[in-house]
């Protein structure tokens, strides 16, 4: 494209030539200003879903982004430029999210983006930054980003993947023989953690007896429960994410399902089940990429609780919080290492980063910069073994991170 | 496929219905009445829902929720009748229209405000937890007693409107409201009492649907949706039409959730359309009638 449509343009060079000299000139007479663009504050757009059903976690990622970034300004910022966050709602909505994105990068200036929650939403956002040759971190659970076809030097996924937290998960909950049935959400999410889920069975050896899927942003799932419980599985797998995991589990709870079957999800939500109720979520399993519990295993965990706490009146991290934070925080280390931010500078300054922020050790992996790192098995707890609140979860499992927990670099169609 | 699992299937779908039939009956005795199209009833049920979650964590009792949110709600539908709907009264259509389409928006973002945008549990009452053994499958306690209590409700709503002198005035004034002022009945009190008694619907679904799904400032949009869905299907305006199209959506969803689970929610939309080629003015409605 470029190079066609710079021949076009050969035979107006002189016409260019005047435009540069042109803006030359526009530029000696802004020096001034000069001295104060060497300062100029570091802009990160922020796209997520403030509003629909993600609501909730889109709020805490917006509350850790915003931490990150303070405590950043706080230290006088990245080089001695302040940092600042502009957050835009891209309504769960890809068209929204592309024309929001594009409005951060041609209007604002942004210099990387940092966001979005949903899968088509991200594929959306990561299609303009890459496009435009403009950082794009990834917060969404969903990796189809990190793929060859999607991939470019310039995006980066954070989030822990579907491969990742269906292999923990269901190496802690499903043995040989085992029979287990899946409740689907019909889309990118839901289809990547199904095919996460029967890669482990596989592995395992566990039986597959049926699939459900169902529309995404159902608020009934009655009519799926008693063709579930006709299928008589062990475990009943129920990959959908947000208010669809709330409704999904209280909904099968009601049918009786679990004094059939366990229930596992793939990624068990902080405000999802705190919208429900411990009695509901009692014994559900599933993976997380942060729970603020760790404090007590880890002295990374602990330092950002305190720092969430101080600046929060006293409340706790959430998961996709996390998220949030760490996503725009190794963004920040990645430009103080880079000196700036010069995108090829900051792209490589990332791929070299070894960060620790909110869990232990992180890395972005060079082929897909996916980044590896430790993936939790939570098991909700009984309301009776609560000591307080906010004590939600029992953690089963922490997985140190490392490189096998990931699907190849060649498998994701990368050059090895 | 085995039998028993149609049945429990059918039986879902008749559960699903309900809800439906009781909020799109408000939606759609409003319209036949007063020719409100009111786009904030699925506000409503959604305060409704918030409503009678408070009033249960105040009293203690979930059956003080169900009984006294309906009442409150309506109340302040005839609130919002008094105060802004009835200047609109012979306006074209589209003027109630937007107001309560705007109307939706001040209360979520009221609710947002006042009891944030995360979902709020909503226990289920303790005589109505776990499942019922029908011999053939389990069936969960409350949503037979869904079913139980809006067939109720539709006795009582069928009665007042059929066999009292009150209903024969209602049924008088939705024909011809000028006759009816001739007559010497104030009609405008008619009204108010219709559109509180449609909030009032809304708001009894909310409280019905609250222990089923999470209670969030957004679960009226949907369910505005599906009412629509029921009425434009039942026929604009018509009592038997909503029941009678609303169990006909449930049981749809429900037996295509068997066969096709991804198609669940389009069945709905497909079946409208059909109905409104083969019978424009919908199964019940009267024609010529437009909205």
């Amino acid at each position: 494209m470029r190079k066609s449509g710079s021949n076009l343009f050969r035979p107006k060079i002189s016409r260019r030539a005047a435009l540069a000299g042109l803006s030359a000139s526009a530029a000696m007479l802004a020096m001034p200003r000069l001295g104060r663009a060497a300062e100029e504050t570091i802009r990160i757009g922020f796209p997520t879903p403030l509003t629909g059903p993600f609501a909730a976690e889109a709020r805490d990622q917006v509350k850790c982004a915003e931490l990150a970034v303070k405590l950043a300004n706080d230290k006088g910022g990245i080089g001695g430029r302040k940092v600042e966050l502009l957050v835009r709602d891209d309504k769960l909505n890809a068209g929204e999210a592309a024309t929001r994105t594009l409005e951060l990068i041609e209007k604002d200036k942004v210099h990387a983006v940092v966001g979005a929650l949903s899968s088509a939403v991200q594929l959306a956002v990561n299609e303009v930054t890459r496009a435009r040759g403009v950082i794009y971190v990834s917060i969404s659970q969903s990796d189809t980003i990190n793929e060859a076809k999607d991939f470019s030097k310039y995006t980066f996924h954070e989030a822990l993947n579907p491969h990742m937290t269906t292999a923990a998960v269901a190496r802690r909950t499903l043995k040989k023989g085992m029979k287990v049935a899946h409740l689907v959400a019909d889309y990118a999410y839901g289809h990547e953690m199904l095919r996460g889920f029967k890669r482990a069975q596989a592995a395992i050896g566990a039986d597959n007896v049926g699939e459900i899927l169902h529309p995404f942003g159902a608020a009934d799932y009655s009519t799926f429960m008693p063709r579930l419980m006709s299928m008589r599985p062990d475990v009943l797998c129920i990959s959908n994410f947000g208010r669809d995991q709330a409704n999904a589990i209280k909904q099968a709870v009601d049918f009786g399902v679990k004094q059939q079957m366990k229930i596992v999800v793939p990624v068990i939500l902080h405000n999802q089940r705190l919208a429900v109720g411990p009695d509901v979520f009692e014994g559900v399993v599933g993976g997380a990429n942060y729970y603020w519990g760790l404090e007590t295993q880890s002295k990374s965990a602990a330092d950002f609780n305190a720092a969430f706490r101080s600046a929060n009146g006293g409340a706790i991290p959430t998961d996709y919080g996390a998220y949030g934070y760490s996503g725009v925080a190794s963004l920040l280390l990645a430009m103080q290492a880079a000196g700036g931010t010069d995108t090829d500078k900051v792209v490589d300054a990332l791929e070299k980063l070894q960060y620790d922020l909110t869990k232990g050790p992180q890395h972005y992996r060079k082929c897909d910069h996916q980044s590896v790192q430790s993936v939790l098995v939570l098991e909700s707890k009984k309301k009776s073994a609560m000591a307080n609140d906010n004590d939600l979860f029992a953690v089963v499992a922490n997985d140190v991170g490392s490189d096998d927990m990931l699907r190849s670099c060649s498998e994701l169609g990368h050059a090895t | 496929m085995d039998l028993s699992l149609i049945i429990m299937q059918l039986l879902s779908g008749i559960a699903l219905g309900a809800v439906l039939v009781i909020t799109a009956l408000g939606l759609t005795i409003v319209f036949g009445m007063l020719g409100v199209v009111n786009f904030a009833h699925g506000a409503l049920f959604m305060i409704g829902a918030y409503a009678g979650l408070y009033l249960a964590s105040l009293t203690g009792s979930f059956w003080w929720g169900l009984l006294l949110a309906p009442i409150l709600i309506g109340a302040f539908g005839m609130l919002i009748e008094f105060v802004l709907i009835r200047r609109l009264y012979g306006r074209s259509i589209d003027d109630p229209l937007l107001l309560t389409f705007g109307l939706s928006y001040v209360l979520v973002e009221g609710v947002r405000i006042v009891f944030g945008s995360d979902g709020i549990p909503f226990p289920t009452p303790p005589q109505l937890i776990g499942v019922l053994d029908l011999g053939i499958g389990f069936f969960p306690r409350y949503r037979l007693f869904v079913i139980a209590l809006v067939a109720v409700v539709l006795l009582v709503l069928w009665l007042m409107l059929e066999k009292t002198r009150v209903g024969l005035i209602v049924r008088a004034g939705a024909r011809d409201p000028t006759i009816m002022q001739v007559l010497g009945v104030d009609i405008g009190r008619v009204w108010l009492a219709i559109f509180g008694l449609g909030v009032a619907l809304a708001a009894l679904g909310g409280v019905l649907a609250g222990p089923m799904r999470s209670v969030n400032p957004e679960m009226g949009s949907l369910v505005l949706a599906e009412a629509f869905v029921v009425t434009v299907i039942g026929g604009l305006g018509s009592i038997v039409g909503a029941v009678v199209a609303g169990l006909m959506v449930g049981i749809s969803i429900s037996l295509v959730a068997l066969f096709a689970p991804e198609m669940a929610t389009i069945v709905m939309f497909a079946l409208m359309a059909v109905v409104l080629l083969i019978r424009p003015q919908g199964l019940f409605g009267v024609k010529g009638r437009t909205a």
